[in-house]
């Protein structure tokens, strides 16, 4: 019996080795272990057996099933993983065709910087604040200290609607707005993102452009807190490595005034066509809110200060994105939009 | 301005190289904004702030370089050799608007010989961007470039009555400038007048007839101050700018005339052989004292943050050469007046902070009480719905001024409020006159460009104001949100392309009211001069309008150029945010299984989508879940007059598991209502 069983396995191991599909195995199985397969039917016999050699029969019988067993498990095993190369690589796909395009959008350059810099000041405190383009001569430069044939109001020559009414020509006009709401209220802390207005169209002056201004008014605000605010500021959106310096400038709403470079963001300051050979981009104004400013939005300049910065939103994205005319912005043209 | 270093030097010592001194310059705040060198020299190219005029006077500068430096300032002493002569004599002057013109001085000088000037002054005038003309106008320009103050020379002997009168022209006057131009005055313009008669444009420009010739042996100089507004408005009216009237708007020296005027004189007897007549006619009848400020050294550090000494802020006032008292803790400062810009203590303090270098203030981050940054709610869902848009459209910026035709091009009716714009009265074209009423113009021009530059599958959106005149009030400024959309969405081997027509814009709309919780939105059919009058919505949310949605008239598509169809919509973004509703409840996920029924009906072609979804879902408020419509099909085995749509049902309850005869009853229900409401027939 010992040796029909050997016989059987000898031959189902022989078999095994030509199998090379699951259903070939299954058969396999069925015809030695099946309930009729040729195993199962000699232990069957092992009644017949004389009760001494019994145990021992039975043990081996036992042994060389199991192996069986375990070589057609095995077997199985291997079948399996065989197959499912297969299929793997028979669904194997051309990865490199292009993926399924989303129909998508994307916000302006000029929104994604005021987005980015928006989210530098509310971070520190800020809130928004927003005023009409068309406004009153009386905002946009009587209260700002600018009256009626001021030279500064040279620089920058406005649309006009009526006598007393145009466009913006700067976002500043907030500021005036902002602080009658407020007064005596502190702090104000504010920026004010927007459109403005300017007569002037050639290649680096657009009709219209957007700005945003800032404002804080508290007690104790002195210039060290301008550099350090706009220092933060600056970092945020130009790297860690950037560095930024101030030169006295002249705006009828600040005094002391400012004007802010930072380090060329292309050369990094060794000098380029970009920032003119000098090192240094100017990037934004800014200043000691001037005490007559103060008084017209209804604070009293000696008992709170308060400092104001401008900046050009065109000209950040400029050297953000590398963009070198000012027109791509306001052209539209899909190619230009679809980079940002 | 130009300013050769060379002759800078003749004022002020200084050790610098000319970058050095470029740099030290710029970091005071007068902005060097070129340097060229020449063989021999270099010239600083000056980008002065309105404020400080005085600078455009080298005897300025040098103040500021020795102030900077802390070297000593030299300013050309006066030596005239004057004959026995009065000017009296000579010459009256009467000044009839004495505050248009505060203070009027005049020399005379015989027996000139005008003649080229030598080859270094002219060199210098040039550097400066001045021509030279001959020996006295050269040496008038030469010393305004010095001194700052504008003057004028007269050939005396072309006067008639030798009285100066300084008066307003008469409306209409004529008078020819020096240029050759002869120009129209009105009375609010000061005229210099020889007796009654115009010899110079105050401020701004000689008379042609009294010009400096070759003939000319006696020069009456003028130096005077002019109010800066007057000038101003004059040089803007005429539209003509001089190198003097730059000066007299900034605001000259009223006290430095005299200075000025001596010194013209010395140069002339040099240089032109003159024998100056004895004496200066000196009209002044309020003289202009220098004003006196007040400087807490304390308030210097309040509002820099710095530690200043009084000591250290003394320094800086000795150094820029004014003198003051002291008065308990404070200096009150002497200005003198070359220095116009200098008004209140806050002046002064810019001027410590300008010497003290800004780079020096320290740099701090504010105190006190926080604040709690961010947006306002409508800020918030103003900025959502731009995000919503920007998920499936591009943003675009445009002007917000527009080309009036561009109404015409919209089919606009002439009465259209749309007409009813703000114009601006003084635009850089007609294409930018009007400010907009309506994002739609621009969003079509967008389209038609893109089209011109051959780019195809176009999908923008903007958001931005438009403006609705309030007579003599500020207008009206409305946020709105539009979008303009035409061809497809990207071809793409997998065969997934979206057409970028009516559907897809209402479904970003839809999406929109959505995601902003405004469930309870109406589309209804409505009419649009612009729009194709088949395929034009109105959005309505309780009770108004909220905007419109459309295919663009093929004859609109036409004016503007488009090659494809285009739909558009425009929202108010105000009433977007009235609307929206923050708050949003979730609703009960049910755990019980859903049953989904399809169901393919006839209609007559005239029933909208619409009803039948109404007439479904009223048939049911409690299983049916969901109605989508998933098919619609005209054509082959349908009658004419005749369309199918096909609607998937989804029924589920919260709390049980529903029986199919449950759901059965339920769709011969929808089906009887679809029928008798609609006529509709199963298929």
């Amino acid at each position: 019996m010992i040796n029909e069983l050997k016989e059987i396995k000898m031959r189902a191991e022989e078999r095994l080795k030509e199998i090379t599909s699951l259903d070939e195995l299954n058969e396999l199985k069925v015809k030695i272990l099946g309930r009729k397969g040729e195993i199962t039917l000699l232990l069957k016999k092992l009644k017949d057996i004389p009760p001494a050699e019994r145990a021992e029969v039975g043990k081996m019988a036992n042994e060389i099933k199991s192996a069986l067993e375990s070589r057609l498990e095995e077997k199985e095993k291997e079948l399996r993983q065989k197959e499912l190369e297969l299929r793997l690589s028979r669904e194997a796909v051309d990865i490199t065709l292009p993926g399924l395009p989303l129909i998508k959008g994307r916000k302006h350059p000029l929104t994604q910087v005021m987005d980015e810099i928006r989210t530098i000041f509310t971070g520190m405190g800020f809130t928004v604040a927003e005023g009409p383009e068309v406004e009153k001569d009386y905002y946009n430069f009587e209260a700002l200290n600018i009256p009626k044939d001021h030279p500064a109001r040279d620089m920058q020559d406005s649309f006009y609607i009526t006598e007393e009414i145009l466009l913006r020509t700067h976002t500043s006009p907030v500021q005036v707005r902002t602080m009658e709401k407020m007064a005596p209220q502190i702090p104000v802390k504010i920026i004010v993102p927007g459109r403005v207005y300017r007569r002037d169209d050639d290649a680096t002056h657009s009709p219209m452009f957007h700005q945003i201004e800032g404002l804080v008014i508290d007690e104790r605000i002195t210039f060290a807190h301008l550099k350090g605010t706009l220092m933060l500021f600056a970092k945020k959106v130009f790297g860690e490595g950037v560095r930024v310096r101030y030169r006295p400038s002249f705006f009828p709403f600040t005094e002391p005034s400012a004007e802010m470079d930072i380090s060329c963001v292309i050369c990094g300051g060794e000098g380029c066509r970009v920032c003119s050979y000098t090192g240094w981009l100017e990037i934004l104004g800014a200043g000691m809110v001037h005490p007559r400013v103060l008084e017209y939005g209804g604070y009293d300049p000696e008992k709170v200060t308060g400092f104001a910065f401008g900046m050009g939103v065109e000209r950040i994205a400029m050297l953000k994105y590398g963009i070198n005319d000012l027109r791509l912005f306001f052209e539209n043209d899909k190619r230009f939009l679809t980079q940002f | 301005m130009g300013v050769a270093i060379k002759w800078l030097k003749e004022y002020v010592d200084f050790n610098l190289t000319a970058e050095d001194l470029a740099h030290k310059l710029t970091m005071a705040g007068i902005a060097v904004e070129g340097l060229e060198k020449t063989e021999d020299d270099a010239i600083l190219e000056l980008e002065l702030t309105p404020n400080r005029g005085d600078c455009l006077g080298m005897i300025n500068l040098a103040r500021e370089v020795a102030a900077l430096t802390g070297s000593q300032v030299r300013i050309p002493k006066i030596d005239i050799r004057e004959n026995e002569e009065d000017v009296n004599d000579y010459i009256k002057v009467n000044i009839e608007e004495p505050h248009l013109c505060l203070r009027y001085a005049a020399r005379v000088i015989k027996n000139v010989k005008i003649e080229p000037s030598p080859a270094w002054m002219q060199k210098r005038l040039m550097q400066a961007g001045i021509r030279p003309i001959n020996n006295v106008v050269d040496i008038t320009n030469y010393v305004l470039l010095e001194t700052n103050q504008p003057l004028h020379a007269f050939d005396y002997d072309l006067f008639t009555a030798r009285e100066i009168n300084v008066r307003r022209a008469r409306p209409g006057e004529r008078f020819t400038t020096l240029d050759g131009v002869e120009r129209e005055l009105d009375e609010e313009m000061l005229l210099i007048c020889d007796g009654d008669r115009g010899v110079a444009l105050a401020g701004i420009m000689g008379g042609l007839n009294t010009e400096i010739n070759e003939k000319t042996t006696t020069v009456m100089l003028e130096a005077a101050y002019f109010a800066p507004g007057n000038i101003r408005k004059t040089s803007r009216k005429l539209a003509l700018r001089s190198d003097s009237s730059i000066r007299f708007e900034k605001g000259a020296d009223p006290n430095g005339i005299i200075y000025a005027i001596n010194r013209a004189a010395m140069l002339i007897q040099e240089l032109a052989g003159g024998e100056v007549v004895k004496g200066v006619v000196d009209v002044y009848p309020h003289p202009v004292a220098s004003k006196k400020i007040e400087l807490r050294p304390e308030r210097v550090n309040y509002l820099l943050g710095t530690e200043l000494t009084p000591d250290v802020v003394k320094s800086y006032m000795e150094r820029l050469g004014w003198t003051w008292e002291e008065k308990g803790d404070c200096l009150l400062v002497e200005i003198p007046t070359y220095r116009p810009d200098i008004t209140r203590e806050v002046d002064l303090i810019e001027e410590v902070a300008r010497l003290y270098g800004y780079e020096n203030i320290p740099s701090a981050l504010p105190y006190g009480d926080t604040t709690v940054g961010g947006l306002t709610p409508y800020q918030e869902i103003r900025e959502n719905i731009r995000t919503i848009m920007a998920e499936s459209l591009y943003e675009v910026v445009n002007y917000s001024f527009i080309n009036p035709v561009l109404f015409d091009k919209l089919m606009l009716p002439p009465d259209s409020n749309w007409r009813n714009v703000v114009k601006i009265a003084n635009p850089l074209s007609e294409e930018q006159s009007v400010m907009r009423t309506l994002l739609l113009p621009g969003l079509l021009e967008n389209l038609s460009r893109n089209f011109a530059r051959q780019n195809s599958n176009l999908a923008f959106f903007e958001m931005g104001a438009v403006f609705y005149p309030r007579g003599e009030e500020l207008p009206e400024e409305k946020l709105k949100v539009g979008a303009a959309v035409a061809g497809m969405s990207d071809l793409n081997w997998l065969k997934h392309q979206v057409v970028l027509d009516f559907f897809f814009l209402k479904g970003i709309v839809e999406d929109l009211l959505r995601r902003l919780g405004i469930r309870d939105y109406q589309f209804k059919k409505a009419c649009y001069p612009f729009l194709h009058p088949g395929r034009t919505a109105e959005v309505w949310a309780e009770g108004e309008v909220i905007g419109f949605i459309g295919e663009v008239h093929p004859e609109v598509g036409a004016n503007f150029d488009l090659r494809d169809r285009a739909c558009v919509f425009e929202f108010d973004v105000d009433t977007l945010f009235k609307l929206s509703q923050k708050k949003r409840m979730m609703e009960n996920i049910a755990r019980y299984p859903s049953v989904e029924r399809d169901i393919a009906v006839l209609l007559k072609d005239e029933i909208t989508a619409g009803e039948a979804v109404d007439v479904i879902r009223k048939s049911d408020d409690r299983i049916l879940r969901e109605v989508i419509v998933f098919d619609l099909y005209k054509g082959e085995q349908i009658t004419p007059g005749y369309k199918s749509m096909a609607f998937r049902l989804k029924f589920q309850s919260n709390e049980r598991t529903l029986t199919e005869n449950e759901v059965n009853d339920v769709v011969k229900k929808i089906l009887d209502n679809l029928e008798r409401e609609l006529e509709a027939k199963l298929r």
